[in-house]
């Protein structure tokens, strides 16, 4: 008998992320640091293997490099595996001919070849840039139980947001009769979350067909479930209650880390029942000192407190030193903020320096926005980074 | 690189210096600086300094070690070939597990045997400290020795069992006493059980000293024939915290609060140990941390000062903690107070209790007890 998979799951997780500008400029955004220790990818990866999904295709294109290394084998995620685990699937070049990824559709399509090998029942296509707990083994039942080719997770926004979203028309079965992607006047405001469940069989027929039609953009959403819909395949949609974040904005990004703060927090990454695995960073506990203050905050291993720290997220090994402040801020890992340096309202990525008495951003009330500085840069002594700024080299003042 | 060295830790062999907390589990399985096992010091010293073979010596209550230790790949130890080899202790209906160093030693002849490397490095896991192994085996080559004893010096010393060094200019071992009387204030170079040895030669040693019906490593072996064994003494100059009792413990634990001591055993090299994917640490409005470590997965909503939180501990509104250590999953309810306590793993304190302890006496709480 030949061995394989119910079930393989396929990671879009090559898109760049521009919207998340600085924080993206050398690594996908998938990688993008979130919540104190963990990556936007460790969420699917880890509602997966939670899900008992243990076979992995991870799509990857844009700056590729922090990505692959941070997945590297898959242990964290148990998703190292003699058959199946965790695999990257970068753009190859065949013996045809050789191309990039040209569209959602077309990614999975270079990369039928990788399906194939498990012989897979279902295929479950998600993406790499949202925040949420899912069991997708409940979503796989019920694609089961209705009987469809294809099933949508989807959830319930604002109206006022619906547009900005690919939005489904249900019939009281949960059977899709419409998608419309981003409509100016939205019928529901029921929102595809882009995680979808295909019986293999026919994904592989409607990517083929999708394949040979010049005129298709190659995008799941615009082309493929469209035309599976006018087909007269069996589409439902199935509906998700709980947390959900596309955390493509720096807005998101900031918002969806500050939903992790308190102890009811909007978002729990604690609970042990579902446990987000990352990769774990080798550093002692993080330390306070007689002169830190901490007050409502998430601080990782290896972090070192002389400071002030309120309302914000700190990634492991952030140094803030005596009369330094941080407040309502994101700080990735090995960020060190230098005596009497303020830092308010801001997104702080990895390996950044902020001089002594610098100050970057202003009060949320004042601001003309969240601050934005990328990685390895310096802030000089006594510099000042005006709210709303973006910034990605060394900034020495005006 | 001690690239042909192989390691052999002993996980039990102190145990009865601590019975307090280790009375379920191994000596070297003590949870340490808030995340940590005795035992991770060991190997990441052992695995630092290139060595990718270990014994682990085990004799009882080892459940938690193991769990704790896997397959070794936290240390990069599963390996092909050699990596982490558990020796459990070898017995049968008229032999009785191991009783002393020598017996155990002979337990793993068979281990060492089969090995390739030239040096044995045998490490008792009950210090914490940074030694570079690959410098032990570079002096003990240098120096021709038969065996090398690592020491420092100090003036106080609290162990059932140990031993004192004298050594010439050379750092050749002239004088070995075992337990000798410390008098106040007097310095001498106490032996923090961490050897090199010729893997044959140790061989040759442990058969003789079957064939001779010895029962002590260190009386039969070592001070017998000082004079006529090559033993080399190497002084470790670094921090060394040997943990042989449990006032010992809770004073080296409180040292951990020391950037100087923290950046001198975690700074240079990594020590790894095994983890739990727990979530950061949260502390709640209202919550003072001062002076404290905290480990990953705590809540924090009340006072903690100058203590050492380990995995997934959670301190209740209006909870005061001071000077404590406690270990993970200790759960504070709310309104508590507590001093210089040790909490051993999964306690639960009510709300309102309170309990307090003395530097040279720490009031412990042990394991899953629920007060």
């Amino acid at each position: 008998m030949q061995r394989k998979k119910e079930c393989v799951a396929m990671l879009l997780a090559g898109g760049q992320g521009s919207r998340l500008y600085a924080l993206t400029n050398n690594i996908a955004k998938p990688a993008v640091a979130f919540g104190a220790k963990y990556r936007i990818i460790d969420f699917p990866l880890s509602n997966c293997i939670n899900s008992g999904i243990d076979t992995v295709g991870v799509l990857t294109q844009y700056e590729p490099l922090e990505l692959n290394e941070y997945i590297g084998n898959g242990q964290p995620w148990d998703l190292d595996r003699s058959f199946g685990g965790v695999h990257i699937l970068s753009p190859y070049q065949a013996k045809k001919k050789s191309s990039w990824y040209e569209g959602t559709a077309n990614a999975i399509y270079q990369n039928m070849g990788f399906m194939k090998k498990y012989n897979p029942d279902y295929v479950l296509i998600l993406s790499g840039d949202h925040i949420y707990k899912m069991n997708y083994a409940k979503m796989l039942s019920a694609h089961i139980a209705t009987g469809a080719d294809c099933t949508i997770a989807a959830i319930e926004v604002p109206f006022e947001e619906a547009s900005r979203f690919g939005i489904l028309n249900v019939n009281n079965d949960g059977s899709i009769y419409q998608f419309e992607e981003k409509p100016k006047v939205p019928k529901s405001n029921l929102a595809s979350m882009g995680i979808y469940i295909f019986t293999a069989e026919k994904l592989y027929k409607y990517l083929e067909q999708d394949e040979q039609d010049a005129a298709s953009s190659k995008d799941f959403g615009k082309d493929v479930l469209p035309a599976m819909l006018n087909a007269g395949e069996k589409m439902f949609s199935y509906r998700f209650a709980g947390y959900w974040k596309d955390v493509g904005t720096i807005s998101a990004l900031w918002e969806s880390n500050m939903d992790l703060l308190g102890s009811e927090p909007a978002f729990d990454v604690s609970d042990p029942t579902w446990k987000i695995h990352s990769r774990n960073p080798l550093a002692p506990p993080e330390y306070i000192s007689e002169t830190g203050r901490v007050d409502n905050s998430m601080i990782a291993l290896g972090c070192e407190i002389y400071g002030t720290v309120q309302n914000s997220i700190l990634s492991s090994n952030v140094i803030v030193e005596d009369g330094a402040k941080v407040v309502d801020s994101v700080i990735m890992s090995g960020t060190v903020i230098k005596r009497g340096a303020q830092v308010y309202y801001s997104v702080i990525d990895e390996n950044v320096t902020i001089e002594s008495n610098a100050t970057v951003g202003e009060s949320k009330e004042t601001a003309k926005g969240i601050t934005v500085l990328g990685r390895n840069l310096t802030v000089s002594p006594d510099a000042k980074v005006e709210s709303g700024k973006i910034i990605d080299k060394d900034y020495k003042g005006d | 690189m001690a690239r042909s060295a192989v390691g052999v830790i002993f996980t039990n062999i102190q145990d009865k210096n601590i019975p307090e907390l280790s009375s379920h589990r191994t000596l070297a399985s003590i949870p340490f600086a808030g995340r940590y096992r005795l035992i991770d010091f060991a190997l990441s010293n052992l695995v630092n300094s290139g060595i990718t073979t270990v014994g682990i010596v085990t004799k009882n209550n080892y459940q938690s070690l193991i769990d704790h230790i896997g397959s070794g790949k936290e240390w990069d130890l599963a390996r092909k070939d050699g990596g982490i080899i558990l020796l459990p202790p070898y017995s049968n209906e008229t032999d009785a597990p191991y009783k002393n160093r020598l017996e155990a030693l002979k337990g793993i002849t068979g281990f060492l045997r089969h090995r390739k490397e030239d040096y044995v490095v045998l490490y008792d896991g009950d210090g914490v400290s940074r030694i570079d192994i690959a410098d032990v085996v570079r002096f003990h080559e240098e120096s021709h020795a038969d065996i090398t004893m690592v020491y420092h010096e100090t003036d106080s010393v609290e162990s059932h069992y140990y031993i004192t060094l004298d050594t010439d200019s050379f750092g050749r071992v002239n004088g070995l006493k075992i337990n000798p009387r410390v008098n106040n204030g007097e310095k001498i170079n106490l032996y923090i059980n961490v050897m090199v040895v010729q893997r044959e030669y140790l061989m040759d040693i442990i058969q003789n000293a079957v064939q001779s019906g010895y029962s002590s490593f260190g009386r039969e072996i070592l001070s017998k024939n000082v004079n006529t064994m090559r033993i080399f003494g190497y002084k470790f100059n670094g921090y060394y915290a040997g943990i042989t009792s449990l006032s010992r413990y809770f004073k080296y634990s409180m040292q951990m609060l020391d950037k100087n001591v923290r950046d001198e055993l975690f700074g240079a090299r990594d020590i790894y140990t095994k983890v739990r994917d727990s979530a950061p640490s949260k502390y709640i409005e209202g919550a003072v941390v001062k002076n404290s470590l905290v480990s990953d997965g705590c809540l924090i909503e009340g006072t903690v000062e100058n203590s050492i939180l380990f995995r997934g501990v959670k301190v209740g509104k209006g909870s005061i903690v001071r000077n404590s250590v406690l270990m993970q999953e200790t759960m504070i309810g709310s309104a508590a107070q507590l001093d210089c306590v040790i909490t051993d793993k999964n306690v639960v304190i009510r709300d309102r209790r309170r309990l307090a302890g003395c530097e040279e006496l720490p009031y412990y709480v042990s394991k899953g007890k629920m007060l």
